[in-house]
């Protein structure tokens, strides 16, 4: 089962600490929130994508098994 | 009920009748709107089965597949109906117009789709400004009422004016005490919408044309319009024409012929903005009819069934610019993205607008415009998106003309409805 990425836009303010730690899936935009990439994280970046998840002041990065709403 | 049950065979309502939900005889009161209608026959989950041989797509602007949205809550228990008849697109007033005129449609198809899917109960969601509209709503509900009609509980919910209030998952948030923003999804309100219970939220206009396929069946619905579109659907007319009001047309029929039914463009016709602010911008010379395939070639599509009709010699880029100004200042403070985002695309449209030197406008747009999309818990930033987008296109030798020549007189401009807000409940 692969695994996505999904920011909580309505939670997220921005901290930038996900684009930090995960720079090779998310960057930010011209006002500091993050672009994520909606496809799945191989499995050799799973790590790396847990740390951002769990990093998140706002919990607003959101790991998820199913498709990308967007 | 005594009155005698008229059918499709009913002169008023042979097939291929294209005034099906706003009869030239008005069906306000409850014995107008049996006599020209019938009784309701006895609902069921069969309905279900025949709004999808009818091919129904939802009127409020999504253009959703209404049988699959009912499949989905009925697939699951205690459920509620929502028919949403906030209408919060300032250009569009199709919803009310129905409400005031047929609210005996409108809520026997509210009740259709509830007894359908298993719903035992029905909230009707009106903007509070919408007096005239509250008011036969009230009256209807009174009717019905005396007469026994109903088996389940309808109430109405007056809902402030918003632009985002009518999106789903913010009228859920506020039928739930909350404020009427945007939720983050899923749980779509299939899944856990009113008092946590899945719900079904429909337009009004759609509902109305479930009380009609409920009667008169699939084939009959299918009568007018195309294979891919059938039906009848309430436009909106507005800008330089005639004649603006709500009219009923087939689906299928051309943007020219709709302008020409509202008494054609009384200065020319430039372009339409189709679709409220929420739509697209269509040249004069596209030749488009509404339909998914010919607006789906343009990049547009039916939306609410607004038509603002542009003369020849207004600037649309100034209209453009005035419209994202105000959709910018209408999101919800929720997401950054959107708060950001759609500030600083109005801003870059007012350049294009109005003073572009280099082209520094158009550069601006096209980073933002692609930074916006699907980042909001709504579709208010693809929507402000897609306009511009569209506004760029259609008016690509105005973009030229204004940074070499400079900007149009603002006296062009026709006037478009810019409320302010109200409040978030």
């Amino acid at each position: 089962m692969s695994i996505h990425l999904v920011v909580n836009p309505i939670t997220c303010v921005g901290h930038g600490l996900c684009a930090e730690l995960f720079p090779e899936w998310i960057s930010l935009d011209d006002w500091g929130y993050p672009i994520v990439d909606p496809s799945p994280v191989p499995t050799h970046l799973e790590g790396h994508a847990r740390r951002a998840v769990s990093a998140c002041p706002t919990l607003a990065l959101l790991m998820s098994k199913h498709e990308n709403p967007h | 009920m005594t009155a005698p049950r008229l059918g499709p065979t009913s002169p008023r309502l042979v097939p291929g009748t294209r005034q099906r939900l706003l009869p030239r005889q008005p069906t306000v009161d409850l014995a107008g709107h049996v006599d020209h209608f019938g009784p309701r026959p006895d609902g069921g989950r069969r309905l279900i089965a025949e709004v999808e041989r009818a091919g129904l797509r939802g009127r409020g602007g999504a253009g959703f597949p209404t049988a699959v949205k009912m499949q989905a809550v009925a697939q699951r228990h205690r459920s509620v109906v929502v028919a949403n008849g906030t209408e919060g697109e300032p250009a569009s007033s199709k919803d009310k117009a129905l409400l005031t005129l047929a609210p005996h449609l409108v809520l026997d198809g509210a009740v259709a789709a509830a007894e359908a899917v298993g719903a035992r109960r029905v909230i009707l969601c009106i903007e509070r400004s919408a007096g005239t509209a509250i008011d036969a709503v009230f009256t209807a509900l009174d009717e019905r009422r005396e007469e026994r009609l109903d088996r389940l509980a309808i109430q109405v919910a007056t809902t402030p004016s918003r632009y985002v209030v009518g999106e789903e998952s913010a009228l859920v948030q506020l039928l739930n005490g909350g404020e009427a923003k945007p939720t983050f999804v899923p749980p779509r309100p299939f899944e856990r919408g009113v008092g946590g219970q899945p719900t079904l939220v429909q337009n009004v206009e759609t509902l109305a044309h479930v009380g009609l396929i409920e009667r008169f069946g699939a084939a009959w619905f299918r009568s007018v319009g195309t294979l891919g579109d059938p039906g009848t659907m309430l436009v909106t007319v507005s800008g330089a024409v005639r004649h603006p009001g709500v009219y009923e047309v087939p689906l299928g029929v051309a943007v020219s012929a709709v302008i020409a039914q509202a008494g054609g463009s009384s200065a020319g016709l430039a372009a339409v903005l189709l679709g409220g602010y929420f739509g697209t911008w269509i040249s004069a010379s596209d030749d488009a009819v509404l339909g998914r395939e010919s607006l789906g070639r343009l990049s547009a599509a039916l939306g609410c069934g607004v038509l603002i009709a542009l003369p020849s010699g207004a600037c649309g880029l100034l209209q453009t610019a005035g419209i994202v100004r105000w959709l910018a200042a209408q999101n919800a403070g929720q997401c950054g993205p959107c708060v950001n985002g759609l500030s600083a695309i109005a801003a870059a449209m007012d350049l294009v607008a109005r003073a572009n030197p280099g082209g520094e406008g158009e550069r601006r747009l096209e980073r933002w415009l692609a930074m916006v999309k699907g980042r909001g818990a709504c579709r208010l930033p693809d929507g402000t998106a897609r306009l511009v987008e569209s506004g760029l296109r259609v008016f690509a030798d105005e973009v030229t003309r204004h940074r070499v020549v400079g900007p149009c007189p603002a006296a062009r401009q026709i006037p478009l409805p810019l409320p302010t807000p109200g409040g978030w409940r």
